[in-house]
């Protein structure tokens, strides 16, 4: 969308969060799928990063998903279950001593009905765990001001969601996502609710740095060939942004009478 | 000794090593949060479990 | 002073801008892009996006209605003093010239401001020549407390600190226009000969201070043909858009001065630093196309258009892109209830009172607003 793109092609174009640079846009989302599927979700996406979730373990020993990521992936806890910001830095803290590095997507939700992330207390958290060193990626609403606290509050990148999570309705916030495109500083990455490939590409054309999906791979026909096509929606919006979307012509008709007649 | 919200009856003086390790736990794969703090990993072998300890073993798994 | 790390981005822009390297296809497609960026201002500005003014007039008019409808905002300075304690070879405030010198005492204040009420102005900015020893804080801070018991009230004086903005706003002020003149460091050195105006980064960072002092709004500009207009006009674009980004709940605008001849004298001081009569290069055409790039730029900033300019350019602009104006306008200090006290800063072209003014906004189906905020 403007000249800053321009010249950029698909060779120098990195995602860069917390220090760390990634080739790949598609960030997956660890659950709901069988462990073996996993692997393979995750070699045909390309994807370099992925979410996991944080319980409590069960005695015996059973498969542990860290044997099924692939090597080299950064791994991106979640605080799902936190209903406050200190429950969130609490399940941050216990993920980063499981030993899996800094990173952690902060999610607070206080609803069980819809599953909204709650941008008050996800704007805390996001404090408190950027404070301690974490690579803190809030999970939130897209709300220009929650945005920005959370910029201010040390966030590595904001996560607004597109729909409900879980929902595969796709991009509903696509003009309030634009907005943070385009005021933020840091990159966005659309996650909840995209629910087929041509939303993904539609969120990246807009200028999302990145996007996360999980139930619409998991939820596929064939989990393996979704993740295939999701890669190549992404990659193909990242290609329309970093080219600039041609113009649209508009429909209406124009006055015709000079509006610079005036000039001496 | 609460374990994960389990009551559990340490049958004999045990370190968190050698609780995890009996338990099946992977030491490798877990945290844990003794009576509210976590422990670091590198400490397992040295902290004794006492009766009334509480324990929370959290490990990844799945998620979005 | 906070360190701002805007002034960096500005200069540094500015300073790496090649208009010269814009075709008429790279301002066209900054035309119709829906968000414009930094880039696409410099576009905008550049001697190719000049073939485009119609269309870009077209865009603005759109924009302009789109964000302020047919809304105009009418408003008065009133200059309080003229004393300076600056050498600026532009200016008619000039310490060196053998102008007449005064300020208002609070009787003639009061004696002005009921003049002004009376015509039904609402705003008013409160100017001053820029010495702190003749025009302290405290006596802008008193003509303020005054003016608030009749208007809005906004301030273009000498740069202050952040408690001084927030003192001003204590008693009733809620608007800062300070000008860069130029934001070229060399020429602003050059111009800019003795005094507290040297002080470049001082100047620069006034906006952020009067908001972080509680002001509502900023006003950014530069004096257009000091320096190399365009230059200086992607600066103060740049200026606007990175104040707007720091400070989001700030009201900015942008005034659009141009050149003015005022004392003899300093004209010819401009010739021998410019090397040309000051003000070359910055026709009606080029100021226009500056003025509809930041309505493009910026849809949502006020644009402010001068006495400097004639009736007929000041009405066309109404509506297209600017949507603030001055009427029934004296440059001397004073010189409305009673004689001036003080000679003028430069000359004036449109001398039109409120009345006129107002039907000339009328005339043009759109509506003036006397007051279009209440100060908190």
């Amino acid at each position: 969308m403007g000249g800053e793109q321009a010249g950029k092609t698909g060779a120098e174009d990195w995602l860069e969060i917390g220090g760390r640079r990634f080739r790949s846009r598609f960030i997956l989302g660890s659950g709901k799928f069988s462990l073996e599927m996993t692997r393979a979700v995750l070699e045909n996406a390309g994807a370099e990063m992925a979410t996991l979730a944080v319980r409590r373990a069960n005695v015996g020993g059973e498969e542990n998903i860290l044997d099924y990521m692939p090597p080299g992936i950064t791994l991106l806890p979640n605080t799902s279950g936190a209903r406050t910001a200190e429950e969130a830095l609490r399940i941050a803290r216990l993920a980063r001593e499981i030993g899996c590095g800094d990173f952690v997507k902060i999610e607070v939700v206080r609803d069980t009905k819809y599953l909204l992330p709650d941008n008050y207390e996800t704007a805390r958290a996001t404090e408190m765990a950027a404070r301690e060193g974490f690579i803190a990626l809030p999970y939130m609403y897209p709300d220009l001001s929650a945005a920005r606290d959370m910029a201010q509050a040390g966030a590595a990148a904001i996560m607004p969601l597109g729909a409900p999570i879980g929902s595969n309705q796709g991009l509903l916030t696509r003009e309030f996502i634009r907005i943070l495109v385009e005021e933020i500083d840091l990159p966005i990455i659309v996650d909840a609710g995209i629910g087929r490939p041509s939303q993904a590409c539609e969120a990246m054309e807009i200028g999302a740095a990145a996007v996360m999906a999980n139930t619409a791979i998991a939820t596929a026909g064939d989990a393996a060939v979704m993740a295939c096509a999701f890669k190549s929606a992404i990659e193909a919006g990242r290609l329309a942004w970093l080219a600039g979307p041609g113009r649209v012509l508009e429909r209406r008709a124009e006055a015709a009478s000079p509006l610079t007649g005036f000039l001496r | 000794m609460l374990v994960n919200g389990q009551e559990k009856k340490l049958q004999t003086p045990a370190t968190l090593m050698e609780f995890l390790r009996a338990e099946g736990y992977g030491p490798e794969r877990v945290a844990v949060e003794r009576n509210g703090a976590i422990v670091p990993r590198p400490d397992y072998d040295a902290v004794r479990l006492a009766e009334g300890d509480e324990l929370e073993i959290v490990c990844f798994v799945g998620g979005g | 002073m906070t360190d701002s790390p805007l002034m960096a981005e500005v200069l540094a822009a500015a300073r790496a801008a090649d208009f010269a390297s814009f075709t008429a296809a790279d301002a066209r497609a900054a035309l119709e892009r829906e968000t414009l960026r930094p880039a696409d201002l410099a576009a905008l500005l550049s001697p190719a996006a000049l073939s485009l003014l119609e269309d870009m007039a077209r865009r603005a008019r759109a924009a302009t209605i789109k964000y302020f409808g047919n809304a105009v905002a009418l408003f008065t300075p009133l200059y309080i003093a003229n004393y300076c304690e600056n050498e600026c070879v532009y200016c008619g405030f000039n310490c060196r010239n053998k102008i007449r010198r005064g300020r208002l005492s609070p009787e003639e204040m009061a004696a002005e401001m009921e003049n002004i009420a009376s015509t039904g102005l609402k705003e008013i900015l409160l100017l001053t020549g820029e010495s702190r020893r003749q025009s302290g804080v405290d006596y802008i801070g008193a003509a303020v407390a005054m003016a608030r018991r009749y208007f809005t009230v906004g301030v273009e004086i000498y740069p202050l600190d952040t408690a001084e903005y927030a003192y001003l706003h204590e008693q009733g002020a809620d608007f800062v226009s300070v000008y860069q003149e130029t934001y070229d460091p060399e020429i602003y050195a050059a111009v800019h000969r003795r005094g507290p105006k040297r002080a470049y980064a001082y100047r620069f960072q006034a906006q952020e201070r009067a908001l972080r002092g509680g002001m509502r709004g900023v006003a950014v500009g530069a004096l257009l043909g000091l320096g190399d207009y365009r230059r200086d006009a992607l600066a103060a674009g740049l200026h606007a858009f990175l104040l707007q980004k720091h400070y989001p709940h700030a009201e900015i605008s942008f005034s659009v001065p141009r050149l003015r001849p005022y004392a003899r004298d300093t004209l010819k001081e401009g010739r021998a630093v410019f090397g040309h009569p000051a003000g070359r290069g910055v026709g009606e055409r080029e100021l226009l196309q500056v003025m509809l790039a930041f309505r493009l730029f910026m849809p949502f900033a006020g644009i402010t258009i001068s006495t400097r300019e004639r009736a007929g350019f000041r009405d066309h602009v109404l509506g297209l892109c600017a949507t603030k104006i001055s009427a029934g306008v004296t440059v001397g200090v004073g010189g409305r209830a009673l004689a001036e006290k003080g000679d003028g800063q430069f000359e004036i072209s449109d001398p039109r009172g409120v009345g006129a003014m107002r039907a000339a906004i009328r005339a043009r189906g759109l509506q003036p607003v006397f007051r279009d905020h209440l100060y908190v």
